[in-house]
């Protein structure tokens, strides 16, 4: 993990109130592991104070230059726009000064080769899928049931697409694909495939839900999870999460920047998770 | 040779504290840096002055639920509630790396009652790599120990002569600014034998999420630090520093060179970088590289001329 102190080079809007940023990342692509995410500053004097934990989209090269130079690599982030902090990243322009510590956190475990692999993604929690989608289609058949409450939730489908991943879309709505919540395409799969292994990340009930259909069957399951963060490496525990076993006098809590944010279902104590609302931006 | 051609003399920018020589003066605030070890891409731990560990108590602690955080204007409230490895854990997981490190460890540390106070600063006492201890009491979230201490003159006074007889080495007191008059506190603690202050804790601190109309952190209350709080702080420093003989370590939203230079010209002896570490995770290199540059333009051969020098 380093500090990149670089530049913007895209970031557009891909669905009403979604963006696209690309970030000039020299290495990137070696060191970053699918789930994990950056912690990103978009300016220099305040506010806002503290980075914004954002999940890693993607990692790729630009097209080659004709001056020699070894090949620029980029990464991509997905960011939804809630609040001050993205509102002032959407209007960054190709150029513009970005710091970012990157990559951080745990990555996502490719799971047993021979296994199906069903990716469930909640809106912006699609986010961190991208990159394992990439890592999981080259063993084996992978399926992405994407979720969302309208259409416009609904992203980035077709590139899932192009990598070979068989995609599936529920609107709470119904505007686009089925009508009704993620969970429910999930346990039509699991009916049909019963040995696939289970990746998710979306908001805190869907999550829940998930992990009650996959413990209910025995599927392993991994999740990205969301919080509040400050520093980003585990110093300031501020994004605890409690760990399987916790309890008062024996606390186990987990650091969701560094020991998650992706994490195997049976490592956390989900009747006691907060259910609260993470109110992030990005994914992470 | 004119003046051109003359390479600037690097200032002297060591200072001592209670008989502990720091290459510089800038370390960072307990519970913003961890045990030192979660920094170590960012930065050379070798290059500033200390390093100041999480709170530590006898037995592990839980700490608060979530969420602990919380961004407010030009700050941040936590509540994270102390959690902490505990003593004995830290003994064996994070002391060996502190072993080959070249930079003084100050271990902060806090007790539930006034008797833990006292097995905590025994146990750290025996535990060499640890130079200095800093003795918390002062924090706003929870509910034993920490601030009941620090509140009270008398109390703070008893926890310190306690702590006092078990601790051998030099012994910082952090204060909190949550009281109406810091040198009463300050005094009290400097009579019961503590070797430096520290100042200034967090301020408490509240926020509301107006749609769900609940306080935005769990514990409803938090600790209010970052650049909001500076002021408070600097004026806090030149309070104490007016009021006790003992050396002061200043902290309090310290974001750049230029806000511990405030801090030293308050009288701080040395500064602490809290928040400003999750922003810049090198920001205290930058700081004691502004203070070197401070020094250059100013013509301050030895930081020591600058600390206590407010013109009034």
């Amino acid at each position: 993990m380093r500090d990149y102190k670089t530049i913007v080079l895209t970031n557009d809007e891909i669905s009403p109130g979604y963006y696209r940023m690309r970030v000039l990342a020299p290495e990137i692509g070696a060191a970053a592991r699918p789930g994990q995410f950056v912690m990103l500053r978009v300016q220099a004097n305040l506010p806002p104070l503290l980075r914004r934990p954002f999940g890693i989209f993607r990692t790729g090269f630009l097209p080659a230059d004709c001056d020699g130079l070894p090949l620029k690599e980029y990464l991509e982030l997905v960011y939804k726009v809630v609040g001050s902090g993205t509102e002032m990243m959407r209007q960054l322009k190709p150029g513009s000064r970005v710091e970012m510590m990157a990559p951080l956190g745990s990555s996502f475990d490719l799971g047993d080769p021979a296994a199906d692999k069903i990716l469930v993604g909640g809106g912006i929690g699609l986010v961190p899928l991208f990159k394992l989608a990439e890592e999981l289609v080259k063993q084996g058949k992978v399926r992405l049931l994407m979720g969302g409450r309208t259409r416009d939730d609904i992203l980035a489908v077709t590139e899932f697409e192009r990598l070979g991943v068989e995609t599936y879309v529920s609107t709470d709505d119904g505007s686009l694909g089925e009508e009704g919540f993620v969970t429910q395409v999930l346990e039509r799969k699991l009916d049909k495939y019963p040995a696939a292994e289970v990746f998710a990340c979306g908001p805190m009930p869907m999550l829940e839900a998930v992990e009650k259909i996959c413990t209910a069957r025995q599927t392993p399951l991994q999740v990205s999870l969301e919080a509040l963060m400050a520093c980003g490496v585990g110093a300031c525990l501020g994004c605890v999460v409690k760990g399987q076993g916790h309890s008062d006098a024996a606390p186990r809590y987990l650091c969701t920047c560094k020991e998650g944010p992706v994490f195997r279902a049976q490592e956390l104590e989900w009747q006691l998770l907060d259910k609260v609302e993470s109110g992030c931006e990005g994914c992470k | 040779m004119n003046r051109q051609d003359q390479k600037p003399l690097r200032p002297e920018l060591a200072v001592e504290l209670a008989g502990m020589r720091l290459r510089n003066p800038v370390m960072p605030a307990s519970g913003t840096f961890g045990y030192g070890e979660e920094y170590t891409s960012f930065l050379d731990l070798e290059k500033i002055g200390a390093i100041v560990t999480k709170g530590l108590s006898l037995m592990p602690k839980a700490g608060n639920p979530t969420p602990r955080i919380a961004e407010t204007t030009s700050g941040m409230l936590n509540a994270i509630g102390l959690q902490n490895v505990g003593i004995e854990a830290f003994a064996a997981h994070k002391v060996p790396f502190f072993r080959q490190l070249n930079t003084p460890v100050i271990a902060n540390f806090f007790g539930n009652t006034l008797e833990e106070y006292g097995e905590v600063a025994q146990r750290l006492n025996d535990i060499p790599e640890v130079a200095a201890a800093e003795l918390n009491i002062s924090c706003p979230n929870v509910k034993q120990g920490g601030i009941v201490f620090g509140t009270d003159p008398q109390a703070a006074a008893e926890v310190v002569t306690l702590v006092r007889k078990a601790f051998k080495r030099p012994l910082i007191v952090k204060l909190t600014p949550n009281v109406t008059d810091i040198t009463v506190v300050a005094r009290a603690v400097e009579e019961a034998g503590a070797d430096v202050i520290c100042c200034i804790n967090t301020l408490t601190g509240m926020s509301i999420d107006i749609r769900s109309r609940k306080p935005r952190i769990a514990n409803r209350t938090g600790g209010l630090s970052g650049p909001a709080i500076r002021t408070v702080a600097v004026r806090m420093v030149h309070q104490v520093v007016q009021s006790v003989k003992l050396p002061v370590i200043g902290v309090g939203g310290i974001m750049e060179a230029a806000d511990a230079l405030e801090f030293l010209i308050a009288g701080a002896t040395a500064v602490q970088v809290g928040t400003a570490n999750f922003i810049d995770p090198a920001c205290m290199l930058k700081i004691v590289e502004g203070i070197e540059q401070f020094c250059i333009e100013e013509r301050i051969a030895d930081i020591r001329q600058l600390i206590g020098s407010l013109q009034v």
